[in-house]
């Protein structure tokens, strides 16, 4: 590039130069640095966040994201409701997998307060879990598909989503912000038309899954748009901070479900995809891949589905069933203990994840003893992987950051918290 | 390791530097000097053994009857290799809110320190972009310090009957 000074978007000519020169030394016309916003409001964004990126003719020379539009103030409000109330905060975050953030969060209090949850309770929780995870894959790869041009498979993969939201329905009443856990267990035991509900859907949804898989994972356009766009090195991506599925693209295998199992990982059989160049494409075979053992995970949690409680044995923290509030001085008292938020947890400080959606979601909770905890922290991978965007996407081309972008799986509601 | 033998370890190198440590839920938890924190991340990281090399988290804490040490920051970090998680965690005043920065170790320090510096307005010394990220540009304070409570609820502009409910 010719002595050309860029000062905000606009392109100065260096003082008494003529712009074009008719040198024959430096080409005729000179490049002209672009700045180009993507975002806030873009279809492809999937969200509220601003993209200001320079480009040089259709490179990308550089990009500086920008977020918090959508910032809820989740870590202050926190600071101010009882423990149980917070569940309705963390369902906002990833929207795309709700159940996933509940049941960390529950994790985390139960480790505050050493509750053990009965194995029944476990098994439904990895259930809603393992949904939730396949119903955020699905979202994932089928909006990178649209974002590259394909719609069909979008189509394909909302009915699926669809009718999980419907399980969830039958398990807990919810559809999107589910809030089925509680402190010390579920809300209510796995009804036998939610498991039969359950069980058509594990049995009809391969068939589709793999429809998906021929329309996409050998589409030549497809793997032309994806393959070698966004690459990320085993490193950088550690360095970033990058957990789940865009790691394990990377070809690191960090799944916390087998790193530090909870709520009974350790009991099932399931394999960590991993991929080997860390590009866009990757990603969305691991995610892919990970339909398949989440699928495998539920299949193994309803064979092996224990009898018993659904709840811990721990009334100062569980919300009694409502027939005994009627009848049982004690539920009535501990019901109105807990909904008047008069429980305090002990003094303690606890760090919980889970394998959310897209990476370690990780509860850093400080109590001090009172009502409500002191300090709350959110790992959230979104936020964390965000900021490795406009690496990914300098020297490629706009189409291409809309891939990466998708790919990456960035959730506004989780990004800003 | 053990977490006896970290502890050994760590307090063979930094002696007095390195104090209070328990382990709460499991978690090894020390105190360190804002002096020693960089130097303390990067011995970590490059230990032979522990290989500590992913920062998880890394958020700010405001104890505003801890008089001398009222602002804190605290890392975890893992190592991926042997699954050992170990929490830091540095104190300073209020009235000099200054820590080196991390990013040099860490590029995911990078966001972190900018929420961090957001809510609790801890300056992190050498950050290449230390400004707000969540908030307003605008705002000229920080949110997430105990002094500002969530909400005035004795304001009356949002009484009900300003809105004809």
């Amino acid at each position: 590039m010719s002595q050309i000074q860029v000062t905000g978007n606009q392109i100065q000519a260096p003082e008494n130069q003529p712009l074009l020169q008719q040198n024959p030394e430096t080409p005729k016309y000179v490049n002209e640095l672009t700045t180009l916003n993507l975002g806030p409001t873009h279809p492809a964004t999937h969200g509220i966040f601003q993209n200001v990126l320079t480009m040089d003719g259709e490179k990308i020379v550089s990009g500086v994201p920008t977020i918090g539009y959508i910032h809820r103030a989740f870590e202050k409000i926190a600071e101010h409701r009882p423990f149980y109330q917070l569940t309705t905060l963390t369902d906002r975050m990833n929207y795309c997998s709700s159940p996933i953030n509940n049941m960390g969060w529950h994790m985390t209090v139960e480790k505050l307060l050493g509750i053990t949850v009965p194995k029944r309770a476990q098994y439904i929780r990895v259930i809603a879990m393992e949904l939730a995870r396949i119903a955020d894959h699905l979202i994932c790869n089928s909006i990178l598909g649209v974002d590259s041009g394909a719609y069909t498979g979008f189509l394909y993969f909302f009915q699926e989503r669809e009718k999980i939201y419907e399980i969830y329905e039958e398990i807990c009443g919810a559809r999107l912000t589910t809030n089925m856990g509680r402190i010390g267990g579920m809300e209510r035991d796995l009804s036998d038309t939610a498991l039969a509900k359950l069980k058509k859907w594990v049995e009809e949804f391969p068939p589709v899954m793999k429809e998906f898989e021929k329309m996409f994972n050998k589409n030549r356009i497809f793997r032309d748009r994806t393959e070698g766009v966004g690459p990320l090195t085993p490193e950088r991506a550690l360095n970033y901070g990058f957990t789940g599925p865009n790691l394990r693209a990377a070809g690191v295998d960090y799944d916390v479900r087998v790193m530090n199992p909870y709520s009974s990982y350790e009991d099932f059989e399931f394999d960590i995809p991993v991929g080997t160049t860390g590009d866009t494409y990757d990603r969305f075979m691991v995610r892919n891949e990970e339909i398949w053992q989440s699928l495998r995970i539920i299949q193994q949690a309803i064979d092996k589905l224990p009898e018993g409680r659904y709840f811990a044995d721990a009334p100062e923290y569980y919300l009694p069933p409502k027939k005994e509030v009627y009848r049982s001085m004690e539920a009535l008292i501990y019901h109105f203990k807990i909904i008047m938020g008069e429980i305090e947890a002990p003094v303690g400080e606890v760090y919980h994840s889970v394998e959310g959606g897209n990476g370690e979601l990780g509860f850093y909770l400080v109590s001090d003893g009172g009502r409500t905890p002191y300090r709350l922290h959110f790992r959230r991978p979104s936020f964390i992987y965000y900021q490795a965007y406009p690496e990914m996407c300098i020297g490629t081309t706009l189409s291409d950051a809309i891939v990466i972008m998708s790919s990456l799986n960035v959730i506004a509601g989780e990004l800003d918290a | 390791m053990t977490h006896q033998e970290i502890i050994e370890d760590l307090t063979g190198r930094y002696g007095d530097n390195i104090f209070d440590i328990h382990e709460p839920y499991g978690l090894l938890t020390l105190t360190t000097k804002r002096e020693n924190i960089i130097d303390l991340l990067q011995y970590l990281y490059n230990h032979k053994t522990l290989q500590i090399q992913f920062l998880t988290d890394l958020c700010g804490i405001h104890y505003p009857d801890n008089i001398g040490n009222e602002l804190g920051v605290i890392y975890h970090v893992h190592s991926l290799i042997n699954n050992i998680r170990i929490r830091i965690k540095v104190f300073f005043p209020l009235t000099d809110p200054e820590i080196p920065t991390a990013t040099g170790l860490y590029a995911t320090a990078n966001w972190m320190e900018r929420e961090t510096y957001d809510f609790f307005g801890i300056i992190f010394k050498g950050h290449p972009n230390l400004k707000r990220i969540l908030n307003v540009d605008e705002m000229d304070y920080f949110p997430m310090r105990k002094e500002y409570p969530l909400e005035d609820q004795t304001r009356r502009d949002k009484q009900d009957f300003h809105f004809g409910r």
